[in-house]
């Protein structure tokens, strides 16, 4: 049996990768995919929390944690067709006004 | 069912889950970013099953690697990525974002080293025959409201989603 806290120091690594590329990337698109990075590094902290005590209310959230995250993937990628479609550009550095 | 070797399977997923986590970071294309990511979601999956949630390591592979990435993959293919590589990969905030990750690693060292009373001794053996049936009834019965406030939110995100990319509204 692997101890809870090697799943504990895998979910801080995953959540450090998505924070470390969240801040140094300029795609918009993978500035996504590192949010998306972090979101399964805290589920997998709940899972293996929800193993440890023997309780499904981690399990449950981490339900619930996924339709947040399904929701945000939706909107958040309108987004960027939008934003792609009147700047015809990606890049973050570059679409740091809301207005035109 | 008696687990079997689940060192030598959580070394290798979780090693899986890492490659494919520095190689969403550092690659140029945002497809193999993608992949990458997908790669990362499948072996957290298969870390689910070894904490034996069988029912969540279901949903992360259909609605995460099935539903997600492909709208990912999509939306990737709508815009002009061409373009995009021969752009800078990195801002230059990089110092920022090591600064940021290291803390965030010695915090989480720190939770892990003061609050021993957090964390429990022993492990409380989870049945994994009838997960999918205990969560259906926690989920309708004692977290009905978060359930229904869930759905109300998708169709919030569904009618964003279309107003955001549509031409003309």
């Amino acid at each position: 049996m692997v101890p809870l806290s090697y799943y504990l120091v895998l979910s801080g690594i995953l959540f450090a990768c998505g924070v470390t590329g969240f801040l140094i990337k300029r795609n918009i698109i993978t500035i996504f995919m590192s949010i998306e990075l972090m979101l399964n590094g805290v589920n997998l902290s709940f899972v293996a929390f929800a193993a440890q005590w023997g309780k499904l209310s981690g399990q449950i959230f981490v339900f619930f944690v996924m339709v947040v995250a399904a929701a945000e993937a939706a909107v958040g990628l309108a987004i960027i067709i939008a934003v792609y479609r009147t700047r015809e550009t990606l890049n973050v550095d570059q679409v740091n006004l809301l207005k035109l | 069912m008696q687990p079997v070797a689940t060192t030598f399977f959580f070394y290798l997923l979780s090693g899986a889950a890492i490659l494919g986590g520095v190689l969403v970071i550092t690659r140029k294309n945002p497809v193999h970013s993608a992949l990458a990511l997908i790669m990362t979601l499948l072996a957290q999956a298969g870390l689910y099953l070894m904490l034996y949630a069988p029912f969540v390591a279901g949903v992360q592979i259909i609605l995460y690697a099935g539903g997600i990435m492909v709208l990912f993959l999509f939306v990737i293919m709508l815009v002009n990525i061409e373009k995009v590589q021969k752009q800078e990969q990195f801002n230059k905030q990089w110092l920022v974002g090591i600064v940021a990750a290291a803390a965030l690693g010695v915090l989480f060292v720190l939770v892990y080293m003061k609050g021993e009373s957090l964390f429990p001794k022993h492990v409380v053996r989870l049945a994994e025959e009838s997960n999918t049936q205990e969560i259906a009834v926690l989920l309708y019965g004692q977290y009905m409201f978060a359930f229904e406030i869930a759905s109300l939110l998708l169709l919030v995100a569904i009618i964003g989603a279309v107003v955001m990319a549509k031409k003309r509204i």
